[in-house]
């Protein structure tokens, strides 16, 4: 059984088919990257997979189960699947810590001081465990991305799903960033990422798919994708995003 | 001897003549306002009273001064005639009190809606001398028409009054209400107020009081007044005026004739109701 | 070769210490012109006596001001249960008009005629029609009292504007904060709760600030229905001294409060953006 499977998902807005008719699968463990130039549907893609876009035609399944079923109430499913933004994302009137304290408490439950030192360890482990009590503002956009990471993760979820999360930020800070990625995968985490960062892609990822005009046109290991493309388009893509 | 006789003839005449042109040209000028309101009106020849918007009965009726009926209209019409105005000479405006003692141009020569004259008052603005003296009557709504006319009865009721008269301060210092009174804007407020319950009673002059409960509030009793002559601060109306205004002296020599005449008597007794039928308050 | 500095100043500072000094004096200078122009012009005027006497008499000033500041206390005590009320209800009906769910249609239309009708009225028609209508339909006392009703009708009226600003602090807050806090497992009402409300209200405290000043104001018009607050007592001074002064002292004593509930809003504003950084 598959972590996550799509199958023939189509997703509209208005005229525009943003994702036309996408298979994929994603296994326990895995890291799938999804690669492809802005537009081609990635970041619609993610957020149909966390059922924050309805979608208008095809399957979704986690874990053998059709979470795309309309009308399905989506709050079960997100709480099992954790996102992290391009653009971070963090509650601006919180602090780090509440910030990720906030999902814990009100959707499992449990008191502030059941979470604490879960949280703390957390931070800790992401080494933010001075900066748990700043405003998103006083930080650095590195530290606020793993700050991100850090309120998905305190939700215990069985999936990660990263929006290009480094594009937002300066390079001198990807490489953090990127440490954290690897760090989750080294821990088992179930990961799809839509990023532009082809040498993280190349290096770390399971499966690479390739995406144009929302379909995926080639999928495979990093090795076969990067180094054997088969498809005009892919090679295409990949000489202009490598040079 | 004829030569002297012609001579006197001659200046005679001269003086004939020189008398009947004077009194011709007195006579115009009476017939331009009298001697003693020429260039002191507004509107050269004319006379300009403000009145109320709208205007009240007893005071007006229908709200058309015009017409001459009501107290204050017909009083308006007396005096003028006593200056010397004819009928078509009487112009009239509409006013509020903060129009008649704001500082600058006015557009009347007297305002006349039953004006309490105080010392207060008498500093900023001018008075006739007064052209009726007010019982203040005590008007009462369904629910307290039983309430006795003693001050020790009123205390205890909810009292209401129009926020500019003369009432808030008497019922402060004569009555000592032992609620908080209610003020309003106008009479029509006091009425719904007294409507709804929210007060039991309020303070009027008698007539307007009279009016009040037979015409506008149902249900609704003048439960007494105050001795009008009796008390030292008695309600008397008097016709404002712009402060220094030389036209007072022309008004109040038409008011006294009215008076010692009798005129004003009996324009009081046709348009103001009879008012034994109202207890005096103990 | 290097052009030594003066001791202390470098040759940009000295500068603009000297522009600073200028700018300094002529805005003195046009100051005190404009001030002289107005002491010396103004009484200048034909009817300048009769207007002081009449608008700012100082006798007149000090005999009505204490009581004046007593009749004040009733307008702080209807501001004082009336704006809580409103920042309530302006809430629910700003909520109510964002409902999403085909259940709670009927709220939303309902707030959706709420604000249309109370904030195309004028205020002092609502307090007439509530403060006597509502009254005048055979309420018992205390329950149809003026300041009931009255009260009422502000928190109506207000309501609404409060709650239209609501809903633009609302739709301020940007949709990713929505997606984000949804793609934590989050309900959508502790979306609204937790993290669109708190960020929305931040928002908008400017504008509410407005409107609290502006009812302040507005308590005044309950005067008409009964309650002697101070616009009210400064009218029976005005009609029992034939003079305007007493509505002048009315409004230095608006002014006394409202000036420093102004700059302590200016104030709070300015901490929190302190406090964040």
């Amino acid at each position: 059984m598959h972590k996550i499977e799509l199958h023939k998902v189509v997703k509209r807005f208005g005229q525009n088919t943003v994702c036309d008719g996408v298979d994929l699968t994603v296994e326990k463990n895995q890291m799938v990257c999804l690669i492809g130039a802005s537009g081609a549907g990635k970041s619609t893609l993610l957020r149909c997979i966390n059922l924050l876009e309805p979608i208008e035609d095809g399957e979704i399944f986690l874990d053998g189960e059709d979470i795309s079923i309309p009308g399905l109430n989506p709050q079960r499913v997100r709480a099992k699947i954790g996102m992290v933004f391009q653009n971070f994302n963090l509650f601006p009137h919180m602090t780090a810590y509440e910030n990720a304290i906030l999902a814990p408490r009100r959707v499992h439950g449990l008191s502030k001081l059941q979470l604490q030192s879960e949280i703390e360890a957390l931070f800790e482990r992401f080494e933010l465990a001075d900066r748990m009590h700043n405003y998103p503002d006083q930080l650095s956009g590195g530290q606020q991305q793993r700050v991100a990471i850090v309120r998905a993760l305190a939700m215990k979820p069985e999936v990660m799903l990263f929006d290009e999360i480094t594009s937002a930020l300066d390079p001198q800070l990807v490489g953090d960033v990127l440490d954290v990625l690897l760090k989750l995968k080294s821990q088992g985490m179930t990961m799809v990422l839509a990023t532009h960062e082809m040498g993280f892609a190349r290096q770390a990822a399971d499966k690479v798919c390739f995406l144009k005009d929302g379909k995926i046109i080639e999928e495979g290991t990093s090795k076969q994708v990067f180094d054997a493309p088969k498809k005009s388009e892919t090679k295409a893509f990949l000489a202009r995003a490598l040079k | 001897m004829v030569k002297i006789n012609n001579e006197k003839v001659l200046s005679m005449s001269k003086r004939i003549l020189v008398a009947t042109f004077s009194l011709a040209l007195l006579a115009t000028n009476a017939l331009a306002g009298g001697h003693c309101a020429a260039d002191k009106t507004l509107t050269q020849g004319k006379f300009t009273i403000a009145t109320g918007n709208p205007a009240y009965f007893p005071w007006v009726l229908d709200d058309a001064p015009e017409s001459g009926q009501g107290f204050e209209a017909a009083v308006a019409y007396a005096v003028a005639k006593e200056m010397g105005f004819a009928e078509q000479d009487v112009v009239w405006v509409r006013s509020s009190f903060d129009e008649a003692i704001q500082p600058g141009v006015k557009n009347f020569d007297v305002n006349m809606q039953q004006y309490s004259i105080t010392a207060e008052r008498e500093q900023v603005v001018d008075f006739s001398v007064p052209y009726y003296t007010a019982p203040m009557a005590v008007l009462v709504g369904a629910g307290a028409t039983d309430t006795k006319p003693t001050i020790a009865a009123l205390k205890g009721l909810k009292w209401g009054a129009v926020g500019s008269t003369t009432a808030v301060q008497k019922i402060a210092s004569i009555i000592q209400p032992t609620n908080d009174p209610l003020l309003y804007g106008d009479n029509a407020d006091v009425n719904a107020a007294i409507s709804a319950n929210q007060i039991d009673g309020a303070m009027f002059d008698l007539p307007t009081a009279l009016f009040l409960s037979a015409v506008m509030i149902e249900g609704s009793k003048v439960i007494g007044q105050f001795p009008a002559a009796s008390s030292d601060n008695a309600d008397q109306f008097g016709m404002l005026m712009e402060e220094g205004n030389p036209l007072k002296a022309c008004v109040d020599e038409a008011l006294t004739a009215m008076i010692n005449s009798g005129t004003l008597a009996s324009i009081e007794a046709q348009w103001l109701q009879d008012t034994t039928g109202v207890p005096l308050i103990k | 070769m290097q052009i030594p500095k003066a001791a202390g100043m470098t040759r940009r500072e000295r500068y603009e210490q000297k522009q600073r000094l200028k700018s300094l004096i002529i805005a003195a200078a046009s100051t005190i012109c404009v001030v002289a122009a107005l002491v010396i012009i103004v009484p200048m005027t034909p009817g300048w006596e009769k207007v002081q006497k009449s608008f700012f008499n100082g006798e007149v000033l000090a005999k009505t001001f204490p009581k004046l500041l007593d009749a004040f206390t009733v307008n702080v005590m209807i501001f004082a249960w009336s704006a809580p009320a409103i920042a309530i209800l302006g809430l629910l009906i700003a909520l109510a008009r964002d409902a999403k769910s085909p259940a709670l249609f009927p709220l939303r239309i309902f707030g959706a005629a709420f604000t249309d009708v109370f904030r195309g009225v004028p205020v002092i028609l609502t307090v007439y029609l509530i403060g006597f209508g509502i009254p005048g339909l055979g309420l018992p006392r205390p329950w149809n009292s003026p300041f009931i009703w009255g009260s009422l009708a502000l928190v109506l009226t207000y309501s609404a504007y409060v709650a239209e600003i609501f809903r633009a602090g609302i739709d301020s807050v940007h949709p990713s904060q929505r997606a984000a806090a949804l793609s934590l497992g989050l309900s959508e009402r502790q979306v609204m709760r937790d993290v669109v409300l708190p960020q929305a209200i931040r928002n908008v405290v400017p504008s509410q600030m407005n409107m609290l000043i502006a009812l302040q104001k507005d308590v005044s018009l309950l005067s008409f229905i009964g309650p002697v607050e101070i616009f009210r007592q400064a009218g029976v001074f005005k009609s029992l001294f034939a003079n305007f002064t007493p509505y002048v002292g009315a409004a230095i004593i608006f002014l006394i409060v409202t000036i420093p509930a102004t700059r302590y809003a200016d104030y709070l504003m300015a901490r929190q953006m302190r406090e964040r950084s």
